[in-house]
C-alpha cells in the first residue's frame, strides 16, 4: 500500500480503537476502583461505567458522546519514508473517522463560532512531533473530552516553595475541579521548563499507561503520594463522594529557569482514550494500545 | 441506600420517600430539554401558551443526544448527561410551573433548584457523565421531537424509556444535596490532606 494511504488507514483505526475502546490499564484501574470503593454513589457510578464500556465495545460505538478534539503525537524514525504525507493523513483520516465512526464534530473558529463538521481547522487536529532513530513511524490518538480539559491548570509557583508549591498547587486544582471532570480522573503533571514545557509535558504524561510507575523513583514517590492525596479528598467517582477521585498520577519534568517554577496539571476524564500503532518500515503495522485481529 | 423503580406520571407521594444517596430507575416518558429549551417553555408559560407535551409527573433530561434517522425512524446513538449547573437560572421556575418530578444531568444543582425541589417534591438524579451508551440503550424509542428549530442538541426529545438508569439521587426533596454535602466534606479535609502532604 502506497505510504500515504497506510498512515490514513492506520490512523483512521488509532481514532475508532479509541473512542470505542480503553486501553487494558484504564479498564483495569477502573475495575479496581469499583472493587475497592466504600461509597455506595460511588460503586453505583463506577458500575455504570464498566457496563458502559462493555456496551461500546458489543455495539462497537463511542463510549461517550463527547469524542474529544483530536491530537496527534507522532514519533518520527529519521530514515523512515513518507513523512512528508503524514500531515495530510492525519488530517484526512480524522475527517473519515468523524463521518465513519462517527466522531462528534468538535472542531470550532474560536471568533465565528463555526464549526468545522469534520474535526478539523486550523491547527487541528494537532500534531506533536519528535525524531527518533530508525526508519519507523509511531503515532499516537489522543481524543481529548472537553469537560476535563477544561479544569487543567498552569501555576507558576514561587521557586522557593518548590516541590510543596507543587503539591498544593496540585491539590488545589483537584478540589476546585470537583465533579467537573467526571472522576475518577487521570492527572497529567508537569513541572519546569517554562509555561508551555509545562503543559506539554504534563499532557504527555497522560499517555503513559496507569500501571506503569515513572521510572525517577524520586518522581515515582512523588506519584504515589499525590495520587493518595487526591484520593484523600473524598470527591469521588462523579464528585459524589468516595475513595476514588484519580485512577492516577503521573509527572514529567523538564529543567527550570531559577526564577520560574511553572507546575501544569492536565486532566482527563475516566474515559482515558488513546491508542498508538507502529508502522515499520516494511509496511508491517504493530498495534501497541490494543489488541487487533 | 434504596433502589426504587418509577414508572411515569411519578407522583408527589412517590418522590418524597427518596432520599440522596437512593438509586432510581425511571420507566415511561423522559423529555430532554437544555439551556434553549428551558428558557422556551419559562417563556411560553408566561404568555399562557401550552407546551408541545404535558410536563407534570415527568422526568426531564439534561441531554443533548446523538440521533439518527434509520428508515424514517430515529435511532439514540448516544444520550449522556451535560452539566446541569447551567440550567440552575430556570430550574426552580421550571419545576414550579410544571410540576415535573424527577431533573436528570451530571455534576449537580444549586440552592435554588434545591429549595424548589423542596417546596414542589422533585428530585434531582446524577446520571454518570460520559455513560452514553448506558443511557441510549434506555431509551426504548423517540416518541416525538419537539421544537426542532432549536437545533438536534437543544430541541424536545421525548424518548419512551426503561429503566433508565442509574441515578444517584443527590438533591431529595427534603433539602439534602449529596455534591453539596460531598463540597462542604471535602473543604473540611483541605487542611488535612496538605498535613499529609507536608505542606
Amino acid at each position: 500500500m502506497e505510504i500515504g494511504n497506510l498512515i490514513e488507514d492506520v490512523a483512521f483505526n488509532l481514532l475508532k480503537l479509541a473512542v470505542i475502546r480503553l486501553p487494558s490499564d484504564v479498564k483495569e484501574a477502573l475495575q479496581r476502583a469499583y472493587e475497592e470503593e466504600t461509597s455506595e454513589a460511588g460503586k453505583v457510578n463506577l458500575k455504570a461505567i464498566l457496563t458502559n464500556i462493555e456496551f461500546a465495545e458489543k455495539m462497537n460505538t463511542p463510549i461517550c458522546q463527547d469524542t474529544g478534539t483530536i491530537i496527534f503525537y507522532v514519533k518520527a524514525g529519521a530514515q523512515a519514508k513518507g513523512l512528508e504525507k503524514v500531515e495530510a493523513a492525519l488530517r484526512s483520516a480524522t475527517k473519515r473517522a468523524t463521518k465513519e465512526v462517527p466522531l462528534r464534530p468538535n472542531a470550532v473558529d474560536p471568533i465565528t463560532r463555526k464549526n468545522s463538521g469534520d474535526n478539523t481547522g486550523r491547527l487541528i487536529p494537532f500534531i506533536h512531533w519528535e525524531i527518533t532513530d530508525g526508519d519507523s513511524i509511531e503515532i499516537t490518538a489522543l481524543p481529548k473530552g472537553g469537560g476535563s480539559e477544561n479544569v487543567s491548570a498552569l501555576g507558576m509557583i514561587t521557586p522557593g516553595e518548590g516541590v510543596n508549591g507543587l503539591k498544593k498547587f496540585v491539590i488545589d486544582t483537584v478540589i476546585e475541579a470537583g465533579a467537573k471532570p467526571c472522576p475518577p480522573n487521570t492527572l497529567g503533571v508537569g513541572v519546569g521548563g517554562g509555561a508551555d514545557i509545562a503543559m506539554k509535558i504534563a499532557k504527555k504524561a497522560l499517555l503513559r499507561p496507569l500501571n506503569q510507575p515513572n521510572p525517577n523513583t524520586d518522581l515515582a514517590k512523588l506519584e504515589k503520594e499525590l495520587y493518595e492525596a487526591a484520593n484523600s479528598t473524598g470527591i469521588g467517582p462523579m464528585g459524589l463522594g468516595g475513595k476514588f477521585t484519580v485512577l492516577g498520577v503521573n509527572v514529567e519534568y523538564a529543567h527550570r529557569h531559577p526564577a520560574s517554577y511553572p507546575v501544569a496539571v492536565a486532566y482527563q476524564c475516566w474515559a482515558a482514550r488513546r491508542a498508538t500503532a507502529c508502522i515499520n518500515a516494511d509496511g508491517t503495522v504493530e498495534y501497541l494500545t490494543h489488541k487487533v485481529k | 441506600m434504596t433502589v426504587f423503580k418509577l414508572e411515569t406520571p411519578i407522583s408527589e407521594e412517590e418522590i418524597r420517600k427518596l432520599k440522596v444517596n437512593d438509586v432510581l430507575y425511571v420507566t415511561g416518558t423522559m423529555v430532554t430539554a437544555r439551556d434553549a429549551a428551558h428558557k422556551r417553555a419559562l417563556d411560553y408559560f408566561k404568555k399562557g401558551k401550552a407546551l408541545p407535551i404535558k410536563l407534570e409527573g415527568l422526568a426531564v433530561f439534561h441531554c443533548g443526544p446523538i440521533v439518527k434517522k434509520e428508515d424514517d425512524k430515529w435511532i439514540v446513538v448516544a444520550a449522556g448527561p451535560t452539566t446541569s449547573t447551567r440550567m440552575g437560572q430556570f430550574e426552580d421556575e421550571f419545576i414550579k410551573n410544571f410540576n415535573v418530578r424527577v431533573i436528570i444531568g451530571k455534576g449537580g444543582m444549586g440552592k435554588r433548584t434545591t429549595i424548589a425541589m423542596k417546596k414542589y417534591g422533585a428530585v434531582y438524579g446524577a446520571f454518570t457523565g460520559g455513560a452514553a451508551v448506558l443511557a441510549a440503550k434506555a431509551v426504548k424509542h423517540v416518541k416525538a421531537l419537539e421544537w426542532a428549530d432549536l437545533g438536534m442538541p437543544e430541541a424536545l426529545w421525548i424518548f419512551e424509556v426503561e429503566e433508565f438508569g442509574p441515578l444517584t439521587v443527590a438533591i431529595d426533596s427534603h433539602g439534602n444535596n449529596l455534591f453539596e454535602e460531598v463540597i462542604k466534606k471535602v473543604e473540611e479535609k483541605r487542611t488535612t490532606v496538605y498535613e499529609k502532604l507536608g505542606v
